[in-house]
């Protein structure tokens, strides 16, 4: 009535649910759950992107306006930072593989930093945009706009809702990352992973590279759009 | 015939005791009952809302109800029956319990997701069920904008979190399905010897990983408007309330395939087994649950004829919809060619399975003269649509349920139903189903508005005929519920395989032990072959 | 049946140079974003995204090694959203082309 293999006592990283029959067949199972985990984030950051392309071609004059509010610089060096945790996470995911127990914390750790470096640097952005009222709602006003009225106002609010909603899913998404790589930390300090075990690793991995592709798109179009106006 | 009496024997049911042992179990069959126990609460919380509704339409004029309490009314009843309901379902209770078994895997890919799963419909529920109570919602269950995000004073947050959540659930059932069907299943278990059940649940797995994402971000925006007024879909910045319709349907119209796929498995087992004859076309219909599936979501805009949208995207959408239309036919043709020359017994999941194919047929083709531009025009939002959908639904769907209930009840719960009342109850049901819904066609056509409550005189004999109806089809679904609490105790013990049916599942005893096969099955038949079960003890009224 | 990269396991040497190659596109598409290139700029900054997200999914995601059904479940996905993008587009795009008598 039990599992039809056998689980040696002294293998308990090995971690074998007994829904499966062999180790392979439980990373190969968990592998592809999280790939189809990842694509419903893709619909799901999808119905923003929609959003945005929507209003994007309705406004596209006040887009640009809006757009030129952030700091590119900010910007691109934020990208900048999410890539490096990129690649301290994937470092992380092939010491994980070769059994390096110290290099696997170094690099989640290094990963973690990284990731609170872009956290941290979002916040102060949010805050400019407090300061400078452009959070969509009572006060917002958007400098630059010709014409300037109530209607383009009311576009350029659109621009900021999207800006918002947009980084603000994608920050969400790496505090869970954080959370996650805590996580991991914690595990690998014990010495849980080793090149027999490191499903989680990897899989909290492509979840990482996930939410730093979807930045990959935001950051071009929220901070990119026609910059050689010179607003 | 193996009859073993149930309280010698341990199985899923028996291993373990106490509420722990229910509310913290990794066994998909305990979960499958858990889902069981909830959804039916909701049908019957729906249930009473459609009964208020009934009633309300006996009379022209609104005097039982007011206004605002009737736009609650058929807002709950909709949300409770397609999100807390219909969507789960089948697969939820159902696949849950036999997707595992009939692929030869002792659980699914990811039980404890699985049990995640329940507690997020039960946390929606929750959070939906606080709105009604707390003076309802009164949005309509599409929560069109924006009257949802800006004028409606009711509890739309809470209801919209409820949905939210219960949507979670659905993409981890569906997440759990696929990689289950692709991972676990036993030895010479290939693709094409998958029961057409699985095919079903596969391809529903499928919609729900894909469509409800969509729904979940269109909830936050609704949210984000409404509690914080960061408008995208407010006119007066500029935003478009069609754009909020793209979003919702995109996911909505491939949900109501999430609700008719699994269906649509069902009677694809009970044609096979009470026909006694392999699924006519197996493949073609395996591969039709996959079109649907994909076709499915190209065709959303048929929720927007007169909503704006442009004229060419109407085009685009009208085509793609009669094309959906295909592969629903094709099964519709295939389980007709399975009866043919078979051998016929019309137990109650057959009875069931009969009320379907031909109710289905008839809401399948009032969709095909609604995705006609110009005669939707003229009976969108009237009666036409509401009779159209509760067809399939209730017509479908339900009666789809209502026959995989009876026919894997003694599996799940080693009792036989009692086979007299069952077969009454299914005549009450397919009568007062009947009797409620086509006098609604009639009254669309002629020009009945959905969602009022007050209307012209010369509706009002057909408002009646369709609450009697009501009455009767209420009637219809109390008697199993009554019958099948009271068989658990006094139903006549079920052997493994009551129906003489091929499938894994039928090969374990019923109730199954907890671990479903003491060893792998190793499958060497191809599905549906009925020489592997010749002289089995049928128990077929 | 196993999925993968246990069997190749990349250099670290790849993976820095596929992390430089990410950090020029990030600069390019700064850099060309100052240019004007009318309609196309669009076309190039999403070009240029879609590069880095091929980079870092075969690369660093490892789709480059992994089977093919993990492949069929990526382009699916990215099959899926431009279902919803460019059918919602069909109606956004085309409103007004055809004038509704009497307006």
């Amino acid at each position: 009535m039990a599992s039809d293999t056998h689980v040696p006592a002294h293998q308990e990283t090995l971690a074998l649910r007994e829904q499966f029959d062999t180790a392979a067949q439980q990373k190969d199972a968990s592998t592809f759950g999280m790939w189809i985990f990842l694509i419903t984030e893709v619909m799901f950051f999808g119905g923003l992107f929609l959003a945005y392309t929507v209003y994007r071609h309705l406004y596209p004059d006040v887009f640009d306006v809006a757009s030129s509010s952030l700091n590119v610089y900010i910007g691109a060096a934020n990208t900048v930072v999410l890539l490096c945790s990129s690649l301290t996470m994937v470092l992380a995911v092939r010491a994980s593989q070769l059994g390096q127990k110290q290099m696997i914390v170094l690099f989640l750790v290094l990963t973690l930093m990284l990731g609170f470096v872009f956290l941290g640097v979002k916040g102060y952005e949010w805050t400019v945009k407090f300061q400078e009222h452009h959070v969509p709602g009572m006060g917002f006003h958007l400098e630059g706009l010709t014409p300037d009225n109530a209607v383009t106002q009311g576009h350029a609010q659109l621009f900021f809702s999207l800006y918002f909603a947009m980084t603000g899913l994608h920050a969400f998404h790496m505090v869970i990352g954080a959370g996650l790589l805590m996580y991991l930390i914690f595990e690998a300090r014990k010495g849980r992973y080793s090149a027999e075990y490191n499903t989680p690793v990897d899989l909290i991995g492509l979840y990482w590279h996930f939410v730093d592709i979807i930045w990959i798109f935001l950051f071009p179009l929220l901070y990119l759009i026609d910059r050689h106006l010179g607003r | 015939m193996i009859t073993t009496a149930v309280h010698e024997r341990e199985h899923y049911l028996n291993e373990s005791y106490g509420i722990k042992s229910w509310l913290l179990t990794k066994d998909h069959k305990r979960i499958a009952l858990l889902y069981l126990f909830t959804i039916t609460f909701f049908f019957f919380l729906g249930g009473a809302f459609a009964t208020m509704i009934r009633i309300e339409l006996l009379t022209p004029t609104g005097n039982f109800v007011s206004n605002d309490t009737y736009n609650k009314l058929f807002t709950m009843h909709g949300v409770a029956m397609i999100f807390f309901f219909l969507i789960p379902s089948i697969p939820a209770t159902l696949g849950n319990f036999f997707l595992p078994m009939m692929i030869g895997a002792r659980d699914l890919a990811f039980p404890r997701i699985n049990l995640l799963s329940w507690y997020l419909l039960v946390i929606g529920g929750l959070f939906a069920l606080f709105a009604m109570l707390a003076g309802g919602v009164d949005t309509g269950w599409t929560f069109y904008t924006p009257y949802s995000t800006t004028y409606s004073n009711s509890w739309v947050i809470a209801t919209a979190i409820g949905i939210f959540v219960a949507g979670f659930s659905s993409i981890l059932t569906g997440l759990n399905f696929i990689v289950t069907v692709h991972r676990m299943r036993a030895p010479g278990m290939t693709w094409s010897r998958l029961p057409l059940f699985v095919w079903s649940n596969y391809a529903t797995a499928l919609i729900q990983v894909l469509g409800t994402p969509v729904l979940a971000v269109t909830i936050i925006l609704l949210f984000c408007e409404r509690v914080f007024h960061i408008g995208i879909f407010d006119p007066a910045l500029g935003g478009d309330p069609v754009l909020f319709q793209h979003l919702f349907w995109f996911y909505s119209h491939p949900a109501v395939y999430i609700m008719v796929l699994p269906a649509m498995g069902v009677i694809s087992e009970l044609v096979s087994v009470f026909s006694r004859k392999p699924v006519f076309g197996y493949h073609v219909v395996a591969y039709a649950s996959i079109a649907i599936a994909v076709l499915g979501f190209l065709v959303w805009g048929h929720h927007l004829f007169v909503a704006t949208q442009s004229v060419y995207a109407g085009l685009v959408f009208s085509f793609l919809s009669y094309f959906v239309a295909v592969p629903s036919a094709v099964k519709v043709f295939n389980w007709t060619a399975t009866l043919y020359k078979g051998s016929i017994s019309f137990a109650t999941p057959m009875l069931y399975a009969f009320g379907f194919i031909g109710l289905f047929t008839i809401g399948g083709l009032t969709g095909l003269f609604l995705a006609a531009l110009g005669f939707d025009v003229h009976v969108t939002d009237t009666y036409f649509v509401v009779a159209h959908f509760h067809y399939i639904m209730v017509g479908g769907t339900i009666m789809a349920y209502m026959g995989g209930l009876h026919y894997w009840w003694p599996k799940m719960t080693g009792r036989m139903y009692p086979e007299g009342w069952a077969k009454l109850s299914a005549l009450i049901v397919f009568l007062g189903f009947n009797l409620t819904f086509f006098p609604q066609f009639i009254l669309g056509y002629m020009g009945m508005p959905r969602r009022y409550h007050v209307y012209p005189d010369e509706f009002r004999v057909l408002h009646v005929l369709s609450t009697a109806g009501a009455s009767v089809l209420a009637v219809g679904y109390l008697l199993p519920m009554i019958y099948f609490i009271w068989s658990l105790k006094y139903g006549a013990l079920a052997p493994a395989n009551p129906w003489g049916a091929t499938g894994l599942e039928w090969k374990t005893p019923s109730p199954p032990p907890l671990h479903n096969f003491d060893e792998t099955p190793i499958v060497t038949h191809e599905v549906y072959d009925y020489s592997t079960v010749i002289g089995e003890e049928i128990q077929v009224g | 049946m196993s999925n993968d990269t246990h069997q190749h396991i990349d250099s670290v040497g790849t993976y820095v140079l596929v992390f430089l190659g990410l950090i020029c596109l990030t600069v390019a598409t700064t850099a060309v974003a100052f240019v004007d290139l009318g309609d196309y700029s669009v076309v190039a900054a999403l070009g240029i995204a879609c590069c880095k997200m091929l980079l870092v999914a075969l690369f660093f995601m490892h789709v480059r090694h992994s089977t093919r059904l993990t492949r069929l479940v990526v382009l699916g996905g990215l099959l899926w959203f431009a279902i919803l993008l460019l059918l919602t587009l069909g109606d956004v795009l085309t409103r007004g082309w055809v004038g509704v008598p009497g307006r």
